[in-house]
């Protein structure tokens, strides 16, 4: 019992002892840093990353938009970020950290972390905050997104187009939230278009970034004989797995055929830059109001990669078709008729889907095979 | 010439001071040399660990607030050590805590007068940890099935089964579809004294304080230790051991619960993800460092919990990258859990001619 005590008191001791040297020793160091940091007091943004830039995914495409914060702003403004926050409440102390380190403007970029935001946010008045993917904004918190789901349905004739006639596709799905679901129902919208009889698989991993779980999904649907696959989270194992069965797969995020190879016959990729500058841009100049930022292909924020080799011509000019119907805003992809799952009509023939209940998506449409709620 | 473990007869004083001194010493150089290999300065590192983990009381509060799951699954986990019950199903015991006293503060509040609403949450919360303990126990003492696989399995199960409620049955039905289930009434709320640090803290302290004082006063604590020390001795003293190990196994679980019940009322006032953060599993760390003493535990959770905090600080503000985070805390660790056999064991040299005759 004592001996446990005395250890105890022993560590704490410890502790405190070596922290109290290192503090002694950390006087000389900072001041070299004052020294080399610019005399001018540069506008400090902040990112939050739900994995690691290196993902060659979703951060990976975050963290291109904030390099090109540093590229177009580097002058005025100097970024940094920090790589695999958990979502949820925890999130809220690192947030709060870099208000209170005196940061300009914070990105948060993933939708979990909206609830901490709100809360940091109410804190920091003066502080920009900028949510990804979320719905909830305050005085000094915005949201922004894009209309991936555009993307997707370019994609999906993609897809539709390299499988034979009413054969499946396996499509390695994230959290069943909206944006996932309306990401699933565009890309089957999309296959269905130029497959009418196709279907599209689901498997759900609950993961952002669990390269092995996403593999092992990939893995489950290819066994079960699908004959292409298409995921949402941020890595590109689904893709490598096709790959080595030889079978083809549509990327998502970023460019992923530069990493995986041309069996990746196009992906819906993000594009934040130009976003994040302007914002930040606005921040500078004392313009920057509330908002819910939400662009689609026209803006440029989401957008279709280059093609691999693997795709013909003929499917190219019938992408480039129904990109321009969305882009000059003649046609979108959740116009009715959609269906369910079941059959049953959910938007009407002529009716046009709010961003409202598209943002709120909890449905899946026909040719889908799964379920929502896991 | 080989070396072998001898038990010590005896546990020296000064062992007991110069085993962590050293290990902890070796911690910091083992880790500094990283450091430098990875072209960082250890000792900014070490100060802006300690400043970010202790260095305000704001930055203090957040240390609290992952110390008070840490204190309470250690505790619950260390009791269970001491009956040799290898319970590793904490963080399940605390996310099923939560779950319940989500059920109280959504489903039972409009029954309930205010005042009662957190007090039956938080008695819930317990109750449902200590019944996913006992799910373990009575399989151990009933059928001497494994308890460290079943404990360790039902974290998935826990787990999974919170999922399910957040995404489905008590999904918010103005979340827009998005995970998680509506906030908790105010009257479910646990008061917060400082930033997000909660009142849970004293209540965990004084938990842990009379678990030592059971453990270690009354002849309940006696029999609890008798059993994990020498089951057979403790059977001949009339003692039932079955008995035993479940209640101490209802309340090693009732302690994660109440940790889960904590988390949701005064943390994120709604079940969604990121409940737990893996206190459960860090939770064994607690205990081992703390050599399964509740007083002990307490502290070290306190420690545990800067480590966490301070870890981060290591990419925020050293610009590591994450991984080197998580890389410090487990060689800041190790060497200490290390260091611990040298407290019990000594080093034997055995040179080969007298090993040859030992052989003999």
């Amino acid at each position: 019992m004592k001996k446990a005590l005395i250890m105890l008191l022993s560590v704490m001791l410890l502790f405190g002892i070596g922290f109290s040297l290192t503090s002694c020793k950390k006087k000389e160091t900072p001041a070299k840093a004052a020294e080399v940091s610019t005399p001018a007091k540069k506008f400090k943004v902040a990112f939050i990353y739900i994995g690691l830039p290196g993902d060659l995914g979703w951060t990976y495409e975050q963290d291109q938009g904030r390099k090109m914060i540093d590229e177009k702003l580097g002058d005025k403004v100097e970024t940094t970020f920090v790589e695999n926050v958990p979502e949820g409440p925890d999130a809220s102390r690192i947030i709060r950290q870099y208000a209170q380190k005196g940061y300009n403007m914070i990105f948060a970029t993933s939708f979990g972390y909206m609830d901490p935001m709100v809360e940091v946010a109410s804190e920091f008045p003066n502080v920009y905050f900028e949510h990804c993917s979320g719905y909830k904004t305050s005085d000094n918190m915005s949201t922004y997104f894009g209309r991936m789901y555009q993307a997707r349905y370019l994609s999906g004739i993609v897809a539709g187009k390299a499988i034979p006639k009413g054969a499946s596709i396996g499509y390695v799905a994230a959290f069943p939230i909206p944006e996932v679901v309306r990401g699933i129902n565009a890309f089957t919208i999309g296959v269905r278009k130029v497959n009418p009889t196709a279907k599209v698989k689901v498997v759900w991993t609950n993961t952002w970034y669990d390269p092995v779980k996403e593999r092992e999904a990939a893995v489950a649907l290819l066994d079960s004989g699908v004959k292409l696959i298409a995921q949402h989270q941020d890595t590109t194992e689904p893709q490598k797995a096709a790959k080595e069965r030889g079978l083809v797969s549509i990327g998502y995020d970023s460019d992923m055929g530069k990493f995986v190879g041309d069996s990746v016959l196009v992906s819906p990729k993000w594009h934040w830059g130009s976003y994040f500058v302007k914002t930040v841009q606005n921040a500078l100049d004392g313009t920057w109001k509330k908002h819910s930022y939400w662009g689609g292909l026209k803006d440029g924020v989401v957008m279709l990669s280059s093609f691999s080799d693997k795709v013909p011509q003929s499917v190219r000019d019938l992408v480039a078709a129904e990109k321009k119907k969305i882009v000059d805003g003649s046609w979108d992809v959740f116009w009715g008729p959609v269906k369910g799952q079941d059959g049953k009509v959910i938007v009407a023939d002529g009716a046009k889907m709010s961003d409202g209940d598209m943002l709120g998506m909890n449905f899946l449409v026909q040719g889908v095979v799964g379920t929502i709620s896991k | 010439m080989h070396i072998v473990f001898e038990k010590r007869n005896s546990v020296s004083r000064k062992a007991i001071l110069l085993v962590p001194t050293v290990s902890f010493l070796v911690s910091l150089i083992l880790t500094g040399i990283l450091l430098i290999i990875f072209k960082t300065n250890p000792f900014t590192t070490y100060s802006s660990m300690f400043i970010g983990a202790f260095g305000s009381w704001t930055n203090f509060t957040e240390t609290l607030v992952k110390a008070i799951p840490l204190m309470l699954t250690g505790v619950g986990v260390g009791l269970a050590f001491k009956l040799r019950f290898w319970n590793i199903g904490a963080e399940g015991q605390l996310v099923f805590g939560g779950v319940a006293a989500t059920w109280v503060a959504l489903f039972w509040s409009p029954f309930l007068p205010s005042w009662l609403v957190l007090p039956t949450a938080l008695v819930m919360g317990s109750l449902a940890g200590g019944l996913w303990a006992g799910i373990p126990a009575v399989l151990k003492v009933g059928l001497k099935v494994d308890e460290t696989l079943v404990s360790l399995m039902l974290n998935y199960v826990a787990i999974l089964l919170a999922q399910g409620l957040y995404y489905g049955a008590w999904i918010d039905p103005k979340g827009m579809g998005f995970p998680g289930t509506k906030l908790f009434p105010k009257a479910a709320w646990l008061p917060r004294f400082s930033g997000r640090a909660h009142i849970g803290l004293f209540i965990a302290l004084i938990l842990g304080v009379i678990m030592w004082l059971v453990l270690n006063r009354t002849r309940w604590g006696f029999e609890i230790k008798m059993v994990g020390q020498n089951p057979r001795a403790a059977r001949v003293m009339g003692v039932k051991i079955g008995k035993s190990i479940i209640t101490a196994i209802l309340i090693s679980g009732a302690f994660s619960g109440l940790a889960g019940s904590f988390e949701v009322t005064a943390i994120s006032h709604r079940l969604q993800q990121g409940l737990s953060l893996g206190y459960g599993y860090t939770a064994i760390i607690v205990a081992w460092m703390a050599q399964l003493n509740p007083i002990a535990s307490l502290f070290v959770a306190v420690l545990m919990a800067g480590l966490l905090v301070g870890g981060d600080q290591v990419q925020m503000m050293m610009g590591l990258p994450s991984a080197m985070g998580i890389v410090l805390e487990g060689m800041i660790l190790f060497p200490m859990l290390a260091g611990s056999l040298f407290t019990d064991y000594r080093l034997k040299f055995i040179t080969k001619s007298r090993s040859r005759e030992a052989a003999v």
